[in-house]
C-alpha cells in the first residue's frame, strides 16, 4: 500500500486539479504543478532506477536539473518515447506514462544487481581493462553490457513533434529568475534596456520563492512575500520579456547563447497537436547576466546512495513548494547551517525530524537553537559512517569525528530513519560561465570556485557568483548590476536582512569511516557509479590531470556531467595528492548544460528540408519519365531511367548502348558555369590551368585541368572563348562553389593587378547534351538555322545562335567520346528545348541517360572524374595526363609542386586500366589491389576507383590507382575479395576508340 | 560564434564567413627558382600561434570579398579588421 505524504499544498500545486499518471505500469495520482518526482514522493515512491555499473537501487536525489539518478523513459513504446528524462524536471500531465530505464528486467528485481556483489572486481577502468582485450571478446560482452546497462530506448518511428529555431537579439539577457535575476531584470528593464529573462523552471523566484520562514526577512517582510511583490512588478514591465521552462544550453563566445524553450512537454498529449514542442533560441545579447544560483553538495560517506537519501535542499523544496514529505522519520546530515532551515520547514508542518548529524563541533545560529527547542537531537562533531536498507534507507550509524576530521572515534550509534537529507554546502553553478571561456578562482573559506575573469561583456550575480547569504545577494546584486549596466535609476535603497543562519562550515571531502576504504562504497558520481575508492585508485595508477581521472573513472561523464560530485572528485584528488585545490584544474563543462533532444537541435531541418535541394529546369520531365535520382552535392541529378521492370544494371546497359549506337540525351545543367571577363582573362586562365590559353581562338573550346598549389588535381572542365576578353568556364557539379571561391581568392589576394571579373552563371542556363552518331541530325532539326557541318562546326568549337527568338549557345564538346552537342539556353526554356530534342530524336531512338550511364561511357574512354578517380593525392602525371601540363609556361598554380622530390617518384599511385581475367566479372569500386597474396603482411598497391560492365565492349572494365602502375602495362595483379581472389591485367585506361574517330563518325 | 566586422558590409555572423588561414604569406613570384625546402616553407609551414594571429577571412555568403583580421586565438577576440594589401596593425 502506498502512503500519502502530501501535507499541505502550496501556491504551485493545485490540489483541486488531480492528475493520474503511470509509472512502471502502476497508476498514481498527483496534482497540477507537481513534477514526476514530487508526485512519486507524495506516493512514497523513492526507488526509481538502478545505477549504471553496479545496478544499485537508486532514488530521487534532488529537485532540479542536476538530478543524477531519477532519469526515466517517458512515453513507453510510442514514437514520442524519450530516454534520459529527469523526473525532477518533467511536470506531470494527464496520461503521463513513464518507466525506469536503467534496470532489467525490472526496477525491483534487477539482474545486474549482481554487479554490486561482484564490485571488488569492477574497479575504475574496469571496462577499459577487461573488455577491450582481447578485442574479439568485445562483441560478446557488449550485448550483455548494453542490455543490462540500459541507456534507455530510442523511438523506432519518426518524431511526430514540431520544433523550430528562433533568433533573439537583446540588450541584456538574464539567465535565472531567482532573487538576484529578478532584481537584475527589474533594474535593466526600468532603465530602458531591452531585457530577456529566462528560467528553466515553470515558475519564477528560484528557491527564494518558497523561503517562507519567520527567520528569513527582507525589509521586515517574509522573504518569499517580498520577492512575490517584485515579481508582480516586473511582469508589468514593457521592456522585459520573460521565458519560463527555458533552459540555456550553451554560452558561446561573443555573447551568443543557445536556449531551449519547452512549450508543450507539460501539456496533456491531446493538447499538443500542431504546436511547437521545443524552440531553440539563438540569442545574441549585448550583455549577459548569469544568475544561475548554486547547487547543493552531497556528502561522501559509505553507502551514501540509497533510495531515501536526498539533498537537504531537495527535502526542503519538496515540503515547502510541493507540500510533500520525503519521509515520516527524517534525519539530516550536514556540515553547515542550511540543513537547519530544512529541519524547521519539516518541524513546522509537524513532520518528525529524528536527528541532525553535524560535522561541526560548534554550532551557533539562531535557527539551530530553534531546532533544538523542537526536540530535534543534534549530534555535533559527528559523521554518518554507514546506512542501511536495500531499496529504501531504514537507518544509519554515526560516530564522532576526530579533531582533524580524518578518523572516527568512540562508539557507533545507530539511528532509524526513512529519509536522509544531506548538505555539504553549496557549489556556485558556474557551468555557463566556464562554457563562455570564463576563468575561475578558488575561495578557500568555503571551498568554492567562483568567477574571476569574464571573457565577454557579462556578469555573474547571486549565488553563482559565490554570494551565498541573503545579505550578500541583495546588496552585491544591486551594486554590481548598477555598475555593469551603467544605470542610475535604481529602486532599491538599502536592505534590512534577517536570517537565522551563519556561514560557518566544516568541509571534509571524503568523510572517514570505521571500515577501510576498500570496503566502502562512497559514491562521488551517482549516475556513473564512480566512488572515492575509484578516484584514489586512479591516482595510485599514476593519473594526475583531472581530465584523465575523469575519463578513467568516468566521474562526471554522465548526462548530469557530475553536477553534484565534481567538486568532491577534485577535493579527493588534491587531498590524496597533497596539492592545493585548483592546481589540478577544474573539469571543463561543455554544452549542453542539460541534454537537448535531437528534434530541438535540427528544428525544421528534417525530411525534405534537411538540406537545400537544387533541381534543374528539366527536373519535372525526369520525374514524369520515371527517372531515379542521385544526390550530387545539393543537386538532384537523374541517375537512370528504368523502363518497366528494369533494374539499374539493365537500364544502364540499355542507355549506354543507345548513346553509342543511336543517340543519347543528358541533362548537364548542374555543371558549374563561371563567366570570366576582363582584359586579363586569358592571362588569368594561363595561371590557373595547367595548359596554355593565350592562343585559343574565339569560338573554340578547350579542356582544362586545375591543380592546387600542392600539385594535386583540384577540378576540371571545358572552357570556351566567347570573345577576346570573355570566357565561360565549366566546372564539376560538386566543385562549382569551391572553384569560384578559389579563383576569387587568387584574384583578390595574389593578383589584384589583373583586370578580371568572375560571376557564377550556373543557374542561368539549362544545359542539354545530345550525343551519339545521330546527334548531328537531331540538333540540326532542333536548330535549323545553324550550320552543323564538320567544316563550319568542328569538334571543340562553339556557336552563338537562336532557337526561335531565344538566344542560345551551342558547344560541340564530348564527355562520352561520341559526337556530341551541348545546348545552353536560358533556364526557363530548358524543358521545352529538351522536349523538342526528344521529339526530333524519336526517329533516331534518342534515349535519355542519367549520371550512371554518363560515368560508364566516360570510363570506356578513360576520362577521369575528379573526386572519384582522384583524391587529393593525384597529380596530372599520376593520372597519365602529362599531355595537358604545359612545359612552356613559366608558372601556373601547382607547377612548382610537380617536381618536388615526392611528386617525381615513379612509384607513386598512378591511374591505370584494369581488365578482369573473366570478362563477366565486375570489380567492386574501392577494392584493394595487390600483387602477392602469399606474402604477409600483404602489400597494398592501390585500389579500384571506377568499375563497370561495358555493353559496348562486352566486358568488364575498371580504372584504378596502382603504385608504379604506369610501368606495369600487361602485368597480372590480384584483387583479393572476401571469398576469392580476382585476377586482373593492367591495361591502358582508354578502352574504346583511342584514336577518337567516333567524335566525327558519319552514319 | 564570432561577430565579424566585414570592412565592406559591416558586422555579420561568423556563419557568413569562411576562414582562409594565416595571412601575409605571399605566393612566391618565381616559384621555379625555389628549392624544395623553400617551396615547402611557403606551401606547408604555418605558425598556428597562441595569441594574436593575422588571418585571412572571406565573406563567402555576403560580398565575397577577402580581408584580414587580427584574432587572439586564446579567446577569439578580434583586435582589428583590415583590407587585403594593408599592413597588419601593430600588436
Ligand atoms: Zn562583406
Amino acid at each position: 500500500m502506498s502512503k500519502n505524504l502530501r501535507y499541505k499544498s502550496s501556491k504551485l500545486v493545485d490540489e483541486t486539479y488531480r492528475i493520474s499518471f503511470k509509472f512502471n505500469n502502476k497508476i498514481y495520482y498527483g496534482y497540477k504543478g507537481d513534477t514526476l518526482a514530487s508526485a512519486l514522493l507524495a506516493n512514497d515512491v523513492h526507488l526509481v532506477g538502478r545505477s549504471f555499473k553496479y545496478h544499485r537501487p537508486r532514488g530521487i536525489m534532488t529537485a532540479g536539473s542536476e538530478e543524477p539518478n531519477a532519469i526515466i523513459q517517458l512515453h513507453d513504446n510510442t514514437s514520442r518515447t524519450e530516454p534520459n528524462v529527469r523526473a525532477t524536471e518533467i511536470e506531470i500531465y494527464e496520461g503521463l506514462v513513464a518507466s525506469s530505464q536503467n534496470c532489467w528486467p525490472s526496477v525491483n528485481f534487477d539482474i545486474g544487481g549482481i554487479n554490486n556483489i561482484l564490485s571488488p572486481i569492477l574497479p575504475a577502468g574496469f571496462y577499459y581493462k577487461t573488455f577491450m582485450w582481447p578485442k574479439s571478446f568485445w562483441e560478446k560482452y557488449e550485448y550483455f553490457i548494453r542490455k543490462s546497462a540500459g541507456l534507455g530506448k530510442s523511438p523506432k518511428e519518426a518524431d511526430p513533434d514540431l520544433y523550430e529555431h528562433k533568433y533573439i537579439h537583446c540588450d541584456v539577457l538574464i539567465i535565472g529568475a531567482g532573487i538576484s535575476g529578478i532584481m537584475a531584470a527589474k533594474m535593466a528593464a526600468k532603465n530602458g534596456l531591452k531585457t530577456l529573462l529566462v528560467d528553466e523552471k515553470s515558475f519564477l523566484g528560484g528557491s527564494t520563492i518558497y523561503d517562507n520562514s519567520e527567520f528569513s526577512k527582507i525589509n521586515n517582510q517574509i522573504t518569499s512575500s517580498w520577492l512575490e511583490k517584485e515579481i508582480n512588478e516586473i511582469s508589468k514591465l514593457e521592456n522585459l520579456e520573460i521565458k519560463t521552462r527555458t533552459s540555456v544550453a550553451a554560452f558561446h563566445g561573443y555573447n551568443f547563447l543557445l536556449a531551449r524553450e519547452n512549450l508543450t512537454d507539460h501539456l496533456p498529449i491531446n493538447q499538443r497537436d500542431n504546436k511547437i514542442r521545443h524552440r531553440l533560441l539563438k540569442i545574441r545579447a549585448k550583455k549577459v547576466i548569469t544568475a544561475t544560483g548554486a547547487i547543493e553538495r552531497p556528502l561522501i560517506f559509505d553507502n551514501n546512495d540509497r533510495p531515501g537519501i536526498l539533498l537537504s535542499s531537495a527535502v526542503k523544496k519538496y515540503i515547502d513548494l510541493y507540500g510533500v514529505a520525503c519521509g515520516e522519520n527524517n534525519i539530516l546530515f550536514t556540515n553547515n547551517d542550511t540543513a537547519y532551515e530544512t529541519a524547521m520547514s519539516l518541524v513546522q508542518k509537524g513532520i518528525k525530524v529524528n536527528a541532525i548529524i553535524d560535522n561541526r563541533e560548534v554550532i551557533d545560529s539562531k535557527l539551530s537553537y530553534e531546532v533544538e527547542k523542537n526536540n530535534v537531537r543534534i549530534f555535533k562533531g559527528h559523521t554518518v559512517v554507514d546506512t542501511y536498507g536495500y531499496k529504501r534507507i531504514n537507518g544509519l550509524s554515526i560516530m564522532e569525528l576526530s579533531k582533524d576530521g580524518q578518523k572516527v572515534i568512540g562508539k557507533k550509534i545507530r539511528l532509524s530513519c526513512d529519509s536522509l537529507g544531506v548538505s555539504g554546502g553549496w557549489t556556485p553553478a558556474v557551468h555557463l560561465f566556464t562554457q563562455s571561456g570564463g576563468k575561475l578562482k578558488f575561495r578557500e573559506d568555503d571551498q568554492v570556485f567562483i568567477p574571476n575573469k569574464y571573457p565577454s561583456d557579462q556578469l555573474s550575480i547571486g549565488s553563482c557568483n559565490g554570494d551565498l547569504s541573503l545579505e550578500e545577494i541583495t546588496t552585491n546584486t544591486v551594486l554590481s548590476v548598477k555598475k555593469f549596466l551603467n544605470i542610475n535609476n535604481i529602486d532599491y535603497k538599502s536592505f534590512e536582512i534577517i536570517t537565522g543562519i551563519h556561514k560557518s562550515k566544516r568541509n571534509i571531502w571524503l568523510l572517514p569511516s570505521d571500515k577501510i576504504l576498500g570496503k566502502t562504497k562512497s559514491f562521488v558520481d551517482y549516475q556513473n557509479d564512480a566512488t572515492a575508492k575509484d578516484i584514489k585508485l586512479a591516482l595510485r595508477e599514476g593519473f594526475r590531470s583531472i581530465e584523465h581521472v575523469k575519463r578513467y573513472t568516468t566521474t562526471g561523464m554522465g548526462t548530469d556531467q557530475g553536477k553534484l560530485g565534481n567538486m568532491h572528485a577534485l577535493g579527493i584528488i588534491s587531498e590524496t595528492a597533497g596539492t592545493k585545490m585548483g592546481e589540478h584544474g577544474t573539469t571543463t563543462f561543455r554544452p549542453p548544460y542539460t541534454p537537448l533532444t535531437f528534434g530541438t537541435i535540427v528544428g525544421r531541418n528534417v525530411g525534405e528540408f534537411f538540406d537545400i535541394i537544387r533541381r534543374t529546369p528539366i527536373h519535372d520531365w525526369h520525374v514524369a519519365n520515371n527517372a531515379k535520382f542521385e544526390n550530387v552535392g545539393q543537386w538532384k541529378r537523374a541517375w537512370y531511367y528504368p523502363k518497366e521492370n528494369e533494374n539499374m544494371h539493365q537500364a544502364v546497359q540499355r542507355e549506354s548502348k543507345a548513346a553509342r549506337e543511336c543517340a543519347g540525351i543528358l541533362d548537364a545543367s548542374t555543371l558549374g558555369k563561371i563567366d570570366i571577363q576582363g582584359t586579363d582573362a586569358s592571362e588569368f586562365l594561363n595561371r590557373i590551368y595547367t595548359n596554355a590559353w593565350s592562343k585559343l581562338d574565339i569560338g573554340k573550346c578547350r579542356y582544362g585541368l586545375m591543380l592546387n598549389e600542392d600539385g594535386m588535381v583540384y577540378d576540371d572542365g571545358v572552357t570556351t572563348r566567347l570573345d577576346e576578353n570573355h570566357y565561360i568556364m565549366t566546372t564539376t557539379t560538386g566543385g562549382a562553389a569551391n572553384v569560384l571561391g578559389k579563383l576569387e581568392d587568387y584574384l583578390q589576394t595574389e593578383w589584384p593587378e589583373l583586370d578580371v571579373y568572375l560571376s557564377s552563371v550556373t543557374d542561368h542556363f539549362a544545359t542539354i547534351s545530345v550525343c551519339g552518331p545521330h546527334s548531328k541530325k537531331i540538333v540540326s532539326k532542333v536548330i535549323p538555322d545553324l550550320d552543323f557541318s564538320d567544316e563550319k562546326f568542328p569538334h571543340m568549337s562553339f556557336k552563338n545562335t537562336k532557337i526561335g527568338q531565344i538566344k542560345c549557345k551551342v558547344m560541340r564538346i564530348s564527355f562520352t567520346g561520341e559526337q556530341s552537342y551541348e545546348i545552353n539556353i536560358q533556364s526557363n526554356y530548358g524543358k521545352s528545348v529538351w522536349e523538342k530534342c526528344m521529339e526530333e530524336g524519336k526517329d533516331f531512338n534518342i534515349t535519355p541517360y542519367g549520371t550512371e550511364t554518363m560515368h560508364l561511357l566516360r570510363a570506356e574512354k578513360g576520362f577521369i572524374i575528379v573526386g572519384q578517380d582522384t583524391d587529393a593525392t593525384m597529380t596530372p602525371i599520376d593520372l597519365q595526363m602529362d599531355w595537358i601540363v604545359s612545359k612552356k609556361k613559366y608558372d601556373f598554380i601547382g607547377k612548382r609542386s610537380l617536381y618536388r622530390s615526392d611528386t617525381i617518384k615513379d612509384d607513386r599511385k598512378q591511374l591505370v586500366g584494369l581488365l578482369t581475367e573473366n570478362p563477366k566479372e565486375v570489380l567492386e569500386e574501392g577494392a584493394q589491389i595487390v600483387a602477392d597474396v602469399k606474402k604477409s603482411p600483404i602489400e597494398m598497391l592501390g585500389h579500384v576507383t571506377s568499375s563497370y560492365y561495358s555493353p559496348n565492349l562486352n566486358k568488364s572494365i575498371a580504372l584504378g590507382v596502382v603504385k608504379g602502375g604506369k610501368k606495369m602495362l600487361g602485368q597480372k595483379l590480384i584483387i583479393p575479395m572476401e571469398n576469392k581472389n580476382i585476377n586482373v591485367t593492367v591495361a591502358d585506361p582508354v578502352f574504346l576508340d583511342k584514336e577518337g574517330k567516333r567524335l566525327n563518325a558519319k552514319l | 560564434m564570432f561577430l565579424i566586422n566585414c570592412p565592406f558590409c559591416g558586422e555579420r555572423e561568423q556563419s557568413e564567413f569562411k576562414a582562409g588561414g594565416e595571412a601575409h604569406i605571399e605566393r612566391p613570384k618565381q616559384p621555379t627558382e625555389l628549392s624544395d625546402d623553400e617551396w615547402a616553407e611557403f606551401l606547408f609551414m604555418r605558425k598556428n600561434i597562441k595569441g594574436v594571429q593575422f588571418e585571412r577571412w572571406n565573406h563567402a555568403h555576403g560580398c565575397r570579398k577577402w580581408f584580414n583580421i587580427a584574432r587572439d586565438t586564446s579567446n577569439d577576440q578580434i583586435k582589428a579588421v583590415y583590407k587585403m594589401g594593408e599592413k597588419p596593425p601593430v600588436k
